[in-house]
């Protein structure tokens, strides 16, 4: 696994509230077993509206890689397929107003940073990309910093996401593994584990 | 920050450390999966090698994509298929009891763990479905997680996690009659918003909570994530032991004193402290009836969607929005307002004491002409004991057709859908953009009984004119 401190690339505004994990990936698109090919239907619903004029779409974004987005990003449903949709398009990281705490949970254990800065630098930096999309956007999450042009913001994470992806340990299985001896430890004092059940009469070990 | 609350003691008791990261890891006493957030779950574990750790720990049961008309195999969908034939290896593969059509368990994940009493008072719970907060109603800390974190309890049975703020909310009050539980949640959600519990638990308490039924509370916790709060709980009482005892999976007889004691000193204190506090007054509720594209745009039944000035300035864009995808108007009442489908069922709505309501109000009348009406029962159980009373009667008389288990219309992922625009009365618990199966499908969410009287109507109703 590989440390996730400085991103830096192109970026994406996609202004609006509480745009849910539905609009990212419709339902349709989660018949399937494996993530692969998902990024080519990100918001497929929503762009097939815009015809064209998704920001998704628009030739002057693509190959970004930061997306910048508003409050309540990813509301919804806890499906994984959304911010893996969204990864597979090319996305490294989000910037926004807030996200929602599943979506915020996958993308981390995903690698895929959130970052929160409040709504005036959010709409300053959307205006921004609309008005100049060629630009490069810079992501220190060493400084928790976000550069582009002649200006630099501080932006926010929780100390804990951060850590793991500077530290590289944003997937954070094997970790959680390691500790299976404190895990069988905290288990045995789990007094519901060890009651026998109703229908069974004998005890469910752990 | 909070102390003394059921979900500090839970958090505290299921700690098995801390990460170098800062999170905490924190042990999952029940994991429940389905076939849609699993699979590739369980293909990064054989990519690694690694078994699942705690196999007993793990219940499995198929809800998403199975259709309510003809459940038998193979399914002609071929990618439902494919996802059915995935969760039936994996389960077997690796252990794990899983709940398929036909057993007589399966149903809606948030159904079947409540009903079989796999669902109890100071565990953890963790499932891929941002639903899992409808446990909490037994006082379980119970939250949603992507397929990576499914793979981790998995491996684990752990979880790394912050730990989140507590907000305690208050109902207190008399709810007046043809208001029920998804009114008060409804009701709790427009007030404090779809973005107001993020980085917060819920805890729901108060004389109105503490007078409803299991099913009732379940309603409320299962749309906790919809007030962005990733899991809501409240306190385990003799409401709740009463409903567990007998369960198949509820203590046995001679561990059950015990149990009780342990459960009942799992709640909150009286003294608890909490990072935030709200209350609501039950007798302000009306039935409620969502008129926009999130959980938190609705509106009592008597009242008018409300105009861009008089909402809060974050909230303006995405009302323009509802305006103009739902082609619904401010100063407009819902009332009256045509609609084509109605569909009863979901995990926040498809439990026995839902069907009965809106029995009640089906009883002796017809669906009106040209509506499409469908009842979807929460789980194999669910149907079975609504026929035993002769529900499915009452509802075939009425013209609403019965179907078989499972999560159907809610997100549409089966051959159940809408159509073009057409818009539905739905007991369900999402009014996205394109939720119900259709790119420009509109959804009303409201309780069940109110989709009976909208169905019978032809058009939104209140339902206090059909009791």
């Amino acid at each position: 696994m590989s440390s996730v401190s400085l991103l830096q690339g192109r970026g994406l505004p996609l202004p609006g509230n509480d745009i849910d994990t539905d609009r990212i990936i419709p339902a349709r698109f989660l018949r399937c077993i494996t993530f692969e090919g998902l990024g080519e239907h990100v918001f497929t619903d929503d762009r097939a509206q815009a015809a064209g004029r998704h920001a998704f779409d628009q030739p002057q974004y693509q190959g970004a890689s930061l997306l910048v987005v508003n409050a309540n990003f990813g509301c919804g449903s806890s499906r994984e397929h959304a911010p893996q949709a969204i990864a597979r398009w090319g996305i490294r990281a989000l910037i926004g107003e807030s996200f929602a705490e599943i979506f915020a949970g996958n993308c981390l254990a995903m690698g895929v940073p959130c970052v929160t800065a409040g709504p005036e630098i959010i709409q300053r930096l959307q205006t921004a990309l609309e008005t100049d999309p060629t630009q490069t956007l810079r992501l220190d999450l060493d400084h928790l910093t976000l550069t582009w042009g002649n200006q630099q913001v501080s932006v926010y994470m929780a100390e804990g996401p951060r850590q793991m992806l500077r530290a590289g340990t944003w997937d954070a299985c094997g970790q959680l593994v390691a500790q299976t001896d404190a895990i069988r430890a905290t288990a045995g004092r789990l007094p519901y584990l060890h009651w026998g059940s109703a229908a069974q009469g004998s005890a469910q070990s752990a | 920050m909070s102390r003394g609350t059921l979900f500090d003691k839970v958090w505290d008791l299921h700690t098995v450390g801390t990460l170098p990261s800062g999170q905490t890891q924190l042990f999952i006493g029940l994991h429940l999966i389905h076939e849609v957030t699993s699979p590739q779950a369980f293909a990064m574990l054989r990519e690694r090698g690694l078994p699942v750790l705690f196999p007993e720990r793990t219940v499995a049961t198929v809800d998403h994509i199975v259709p309510t008309e003809n459940q038998a195999r193979p399914f002609a969908d071929t990618l439902a298929e494919d996802m059915m034939r995935a969760l039936e290896r994996n389960c077997q593969d690796f252990g794990v009891r899983f709940y398929n059509i036909g057993s007589g368990n399966q149903g809606i994940v948030h159904v079947i763990a409540p009903e079989q009493g796999l669902t109890q008072p100071g565990m953890t719970i963790a499932c891929g479905d941002s639903h899992t907060s409808t446990h909490g109603a037994f006082g379980a800390i119970a939250f949603g997680i992507g397929t990576s974190q499914v793979r981790d309890v998995l491996a684990s049975q752990t979880l790394a996690l912050d730990k989140l703020k507590v907000r305690r909310i208050e109902v207190n009050g008399n709810l007046v009659p043809g208001v029920y539980a998804k009114d008060v949640i409804l009701h709790i959600i427009r007030h404090l918003g779809v973005k107001g519990g993020v980085g917060y638990a819920y805890e729901y308490a108060g004389d109105t909570i503490a007078r409803l039924s299991m099913e009732s509370r379940m309603t409320v916790c299962n749309m906790s994530i919809e007030g962005g709060a990733r899991c809501g709980y409240i306190n385990p009482d003799a409401v709740t032991f009463a409903y567990l005892q007998d369960r198949d999976f509820a203590p046995a007889a001679g561990q059950w004193e015990q149990a009780v004691a342990w459960w009942t000193s799992m709640a909150s204190e009286p003294d608890a402290v909490y990072d935030d506090q709200v209350s609501f007054q039950a007798e302000t509720i009306s039935p409620t009836v969502t008129w926009g594209i999130t959980p938190g745009q609705g509106v009592g039944i008597d009242e008018t969607i409300p105009h861009p000035e008089a909402l809060p300035p974050d909230e303006r864009a995405i009302a323009e929005e509802a305006y103009h995808y739902m082609d619904l108007l401010p100063g407009q009442k819902l009332l009256g307002t045509k609609v084509d489908v109605c569909f009863i069922g979901s995990c926040t709505n498809g439990r026995l004491s839902d069907l009965q309501e809106a029995a009640r109000i089906a009883q002796g009348r017809c669906v009106a002409p040209g509506i499409k009406a469908f009842v979807v029962p929460g789980s194999e159980r669910v149907k079975q004991q609504a026929e035993a009373e002769g529900l499915h009667e009452v509802f075939l008389a009425s013209g609403f057709e019965w179907r078989d288990p499972g999560c159907s219309m809610c997100l549409a992922m089966n051959p159940d859908k809408l159509q073009g625009r057409e818009i539905s009365a739905s007991s369900s618990n999402r009014n996205f953009k394109g939720r119900q199966g259709s790119a420009a499908g509109r959804t009303l969410l409201m309780s069940p009984a109110m989709v009976a009287a909208a169905a019978i109507r032809g058009a939104v109703a209140d339902v206090r004119e059909f009791l």
